[in-house]
């Protein structure tokens, strides 16, 4: 004998009178007193063509679906080739088959479920999934400070820095010249005026006109780039920012090179790029570097360029996790923590919040409604507000809880690990017990009093009543939201944050991570975001195993509730 | 069949409406560009350099662009952020091509941008001579200027000019004794330690007292990665903060924060505090006249506090690289943009001429020659892996614990954490 399942609909039953429970059941065998308690198979009635398939009638239905498809698929089309000139391969394929998937669903007879789930599939592939991945791959890389563009950006970087401005060498005044699509510069050495290309040097002209300011405004056989010209074209302001006009045959004399188009000084670069090779060269030195599997530029005696790529290293990040002796024990600390801060926040607001639902929840306590808004307050205040307010108040020096209740004592609520620890778990407690003191009263109020009744004639006592009837019939409900809410406080980075920003930090310990902080902050923390150098590799692996734990937990927890069910 | 008919009519469509869409855009591509080839010295029309600010700064960067926008018809794009994320979206934007052609930033980021490769080099050519040399000094990495600085800023010991006088102490016992003198043998001096969390940013004017600078500088003034905390001055500071923390003197606590070390100086609980320019209208707004100092030196050298500089910085991926340096040196460079600058947020100018003119100001002047003492802050990406360590074992000493152990101890981690 399931006492559950009588239970529930003795609940619905006693709820159910003078209630319409069952609108638009017409047509159905279901009975209207038993709605929703449970759909037993043929029970739902002979299904009725969707209007959308209709090909009888006018066939509006048909009509409307098609609309909607054409606008669907233009759009789908739009992307496509948006996504083609872009050359994002990955987010083609992805959209062709997300399209295709969405004509074959809506115009094919067999798939009716995949029509409704369609929509609700793609959101989870675009928002969740999408996500999922690209973490995914982020943890298999280096991805973080100084691994963060593709190699041909870390070249650019490198010839950037590696080109100095030679020292006393003076701004020229320099006008932009053109000859057909030949690029030169034309400078006004103290009079004299001067025009190269890349592939000739400098070399004087005679008949050049110059300006007030010394810039030439007109030299014989080129013609000059109005400096608007420049500013406009864009492929033309490339050419003109990476022109190098040699000063000489001599290299080591240096090239000119304008930064604004309207004066030009004489720069020179000590690396050379070899694409073919994929090398460096320092010019001065004869110093090659060479890409390692790292994503560095590494001479050969190991000395390394500034700016990094990005590359794949596998496991790498994962390894480093849980062998790196700097962040092994830390994250353990971290980890255990964790795992003591979801656990009991859950069973303490739980604990606190059934409590009160069941002293509340007897007849004899007057003003239930008044009582019952107080106790949502702190529900309804912003956790971050919150946790900020009590950071304020457990200053110990200045905070108003040693001052009212510990006598003015400097009691070290934020500095101590432990009593750190409590603060966080306290003030969790304050600000979760009401979601429970909710949930806890709305179950209480759907359980059956005739079960009760008669245990209470068996001469059960109080405490027996509530941990073998009460309690077993209110896990039903409130078990999944318990897992539920222990999963949202594993990863609940706002009040670790806000109260305590993790600290107080480990003694000694060779990483920023503190005895308050959870996986979540201890991932921010690595990440970098905050400042300080990011490691977005090892964070998005860390991320990963944390969905892992989270997963399996959920899972595991799920299971049980399911067992609960069955008393 | 009918199935097959709908495929079709919708594709039909789907083609029609993508063909109608690309048409507009390619046209709207195509005609600009022969607009202008039509018209001479119609300007850059269509160019667009989009600017990076937060909100204090983007009215002068606007002001400052009205001209250039004239001038070149270019459209300068100032895209508004808090200060906070600038730093974290740049590095992650640039190397995808979509961040922007310009950013302001503090000088201590270009470690980790240089190393990303994110930022250009700027040369401001003639006007380089114009600039306060402690500016160009932050913006320089490995020999070579990255970005126009346009404003510096330090702390300085600020005081309250009704309990103790204007004079200003010249040594951190006679600040004490004077603070004594005036009755206020409890609280000193404030220390702001952004409480429980610890802030040597603050303090380090005080660790530079005792020469113990967090990295020593080589000949030209620039960082070098060789930890300077280990020696005796370091540890002569750690001790003077035990000496003062919960097991010595007292003064020092893990309690201050912002609002409470500037609650405590309005309210006139305290006659000292070190703090930036930046608290000066909260203080002058709960009616205390201040008077701004040098920090007084605690060891036997100069207080160094940290200079920080704001400038702003190139993408090394910018497209308009042409426009966007035109903007920096021929405008933002100029003492009227300079202005415009300081009078939306008033930091000490970058410009030596701005810098003096708005140096009338006593309290501006204060800060100034408090800067002058000071030194940049480091801009190796490998200060990044201090501030972690170097904070918390403030915290610790101030609470009391060993200085001979942990001050060693936090030596070897940032030297472990800078070799990795």
């Amino acid at each position: 004998m399931s006492a559950s399942r009588q239970g529930k609909s003795a609940a619905d039953d006693a709820v159910s009178p003078g209630q319409p429970k069952a609108p638009g059941t017409t047509g159905s065998p279901r009975t209207p007193g038993s709605p929703g308690v449970s759909r037993t198979p043929g029970a739902s009635g002979s299904p009725q063509e969707s209007h959308a398939r209709s090909w009888s009638g006018p066939g509006w239905g048909f009509l409307a679906k098609l609309l909607i498809m054409m606008v669907v698929n233009a759009i789908g089309v739009m992307a496509i080739l948006s996504a083609y000139n872009a050359g994002s391969w990955v987010v083609l394929a992805v959209l062709v088959v997300l399209l295709l998937a969405a004509d074959i669903i809506y115009f094919a007879r067999r798939a009716l479920p995949l029509k409704y789930l369609y929509p609700g599939l793609v959101f989870l592939a675009v928002f969740q999934m999408f996500t999922l991945v690209y973490t995914g791959y982020v943890a298999f890389t280096n991805y973080g400070t100084g691994h963060l563009g593709s190699m041909e950006q870390a070249v650019d970087a490198a010839l950037i820095q590696a080109e100095q401005r030679v020292e006393d060498s003076p701004s020229y005044p320099l006008a932009v010249v053109r000859d057909g699509n030949d690029l030169g510069f034309a400078i006004n050495d103290e009079g004299v005026v001067r025009i190269g290309t890349t592939e000739d040097p400098l070399e004087a002209v005679g008949g050049a006109v110059v300006d007030d300011s010394g810039t030439p405004v007109e030299v014989p056989d080129w013609e000059v780039v109005p400096r608007t010209d420049l500013f406009t074209d864009a492929a033309l302001q490339e050419r003109v920012v990476e022109l190098r006009v040699p000063v000489s045959e001599a290299a080591e004399d240096g090239s000119i090179r304008t930064r604004e188009g309207s004066t030009g000084s004489i720069y020179s670069s000590s690396l050379e790029w070899d694409p073919a090779s994929t090398t460096l060269t320092d010019t001065e030195t004869g110093t090659v570097y060479s890409p390692d599997d790292r994503g560095n530029f590494v001479s050969g005696d190991g000395e390394r360029l500034a700016a990094g790529w990005y590359v794949p290293v596998g496991f790498d990040n994962f390894v480093r996790a849980f062998t790196d002796t700097a962040y092994a024990g830390p994250l353990l600390q971290v980890t255990v923590w964790t795992f003591a801060f979801g656990a009991l926040t859950v069973l303490t607001s739980f604990g606190l919040g059934l409590l009160f639902a069941m002293i509340y929840n007897d007849p004899r306590v007057r003003g239930q409604k008044v009582l019952r808004t107080i106790m949502i307050l702190p529900y309804a205040f912003p956790a971050f507000m919150s946790a900020l307010l009590w950071r304020g108040m457990l200053n110990s020096e200045f905070g108003v809880i040693n001052e009212w209740f510990f006598f003015g004592s400097g009691i070290d609520w934020l500095g101590d690990p432990w009593l750190a620890k409590f603060v966080i778990l306290w003030v969790n407690l304050w600000l979760s017990y009401p979601y429970w003191f909710l949930v806890s009263t709305g179950a209480l109020q759907g359980l059956p009093s005739d079960v009760s009744e008669a245990a209470r004639i068996d001469g059960a006592g109080r405490w027996r009543q509530f941990r073998s009837i009460t309690l077993p019939l209110l896990m039903i409900s409130t078990a999944p939201l318990a897992i539920a809410s222990f999963a949202f406080n594993f990863n609940n980075f706002t009040i670790i944050f806000m109260l305590t920003g993790g600290g107080p930090a480990f003694p000694g310990a060779s990483v920023p991570l503190g005895s308050t902080d959870i996986l979540i902050s201890a991932i921010y923390q690595i990440s970098g975001v905050s400042g300080g150098r990011a490691d977005y590799g090892l964070a998005s692996a860390l991320s990963i195993i944390v969905f892992i734990v989270i997963g399996i937990i959920s899972a595991l927890a799920f299971r049980q509730t399911r067992k609960l069910e069955e008393i | 069949m009918r199935k097959y008919l709908g495929l079709g009519v919708s594709l039909f469509a789907s083609v029609a409406l993508v063909a109608a869409c690309g048409s507009g855009s390619g046209s709207s591509d195509t005609e600009p560009t022969a607009e202008t080839q039509e018209t001479t010295g119609g300007g850059a029309e269509g160019a667009e350099l989009v600017v990076w600010s937060d909100a204090e700064r983007a009215e002068a960067i606007e002001n400052a662009a009205a001209q250039f926008e004239e001038d070149t018809g270019a459209t300068v794009t100032v895209v508004q952020k808090n200060f906070e994320d600038l730093r974290a979206d740049f590095l992650a934007q640039v190397p995808t091509g979509e961040g922007p052609d310009l950013t302001v930033g503090a000088h201590d980021w270009l470690g980790e941008f240089v190393e990303s490769g994110v930022v250009n080099t700027v040369d401001l050519g003639d006007r380089a001579g114009d600039f306060e040399q402690v500016t160009l000094d932050a913006f320089t990495y490995d020999g070579q200027l990255y970005a126009l600085p346009y404003a510096q800023e330090a702390v300085a010991l600020i005081q309250n000019t009704e309990l103790v006088g204007e004079e200003a102490p010249g040594t951190w016992d006679e600040m004490i004794a004077m603070a004594e003198d005036a009755g206020f043998e409890d609280r000193p001096f404030i220390l702001y330690t952004n409480g429980a969390e610890g802030d040597q940013y603050t303090s380090y004017a005080f660790q530079t007292s005792f020469g113990a600078p967090i990295f020593e500088q080589a000949e030209d003034g620039s960082y070098t990665t060789e930890v300077g905390l280990g020696g005796d001055g370091g540890q002569a500071y750690a001790q003077w903060l035990y000496d003062n923390g919960s097991a010595g003197t007292g003064i020092f606590t893990d309690t201050i924060d912002y609002d409470i070390g500037n609650e405590l100086f309005s309210t006139g609980e305290s006659p000292f505090i070190v703090q930036g320019p930046w608290v000066i209208p909260t203080y002058t707004d709960a009616g205390i006249d201040v008077a701004v100092n040098p920090i007084p030196s605690a060891g036997s050298e100069t207080a160094a506090p940290f200079v920080g500089v704001q400038g702003f910085y190139l993408s090394a991926q910018s497209a308009n690289a042409l426009l966007a340096n035109e903007f920096l040196t021929n405008y933002m460079a100029s003492d009227e943009a300079q202005q415009a600058l300081y009078d939306a947020d008033p930091r000490i100018p970058a410009l030596t001429t701005v810098a003096e003119s708005v140096a009338d100001d006593p309290v501006m002047a204060g800060f100034l020659s408090s800067a002058q003492n000071g030194v940049p802050m480091p801009n190796i990406p490998e200060m990044g892996a201090v501030w972690d360590f170097w904070n918390p074992v403030q915290i610790a000493l101030i609470n009391g614990e060993d200085p001979e152990t942990i001050w060693p101890e936090m030596v070897s981690s940032i030297e472990s954490a800078i070799a990795e």
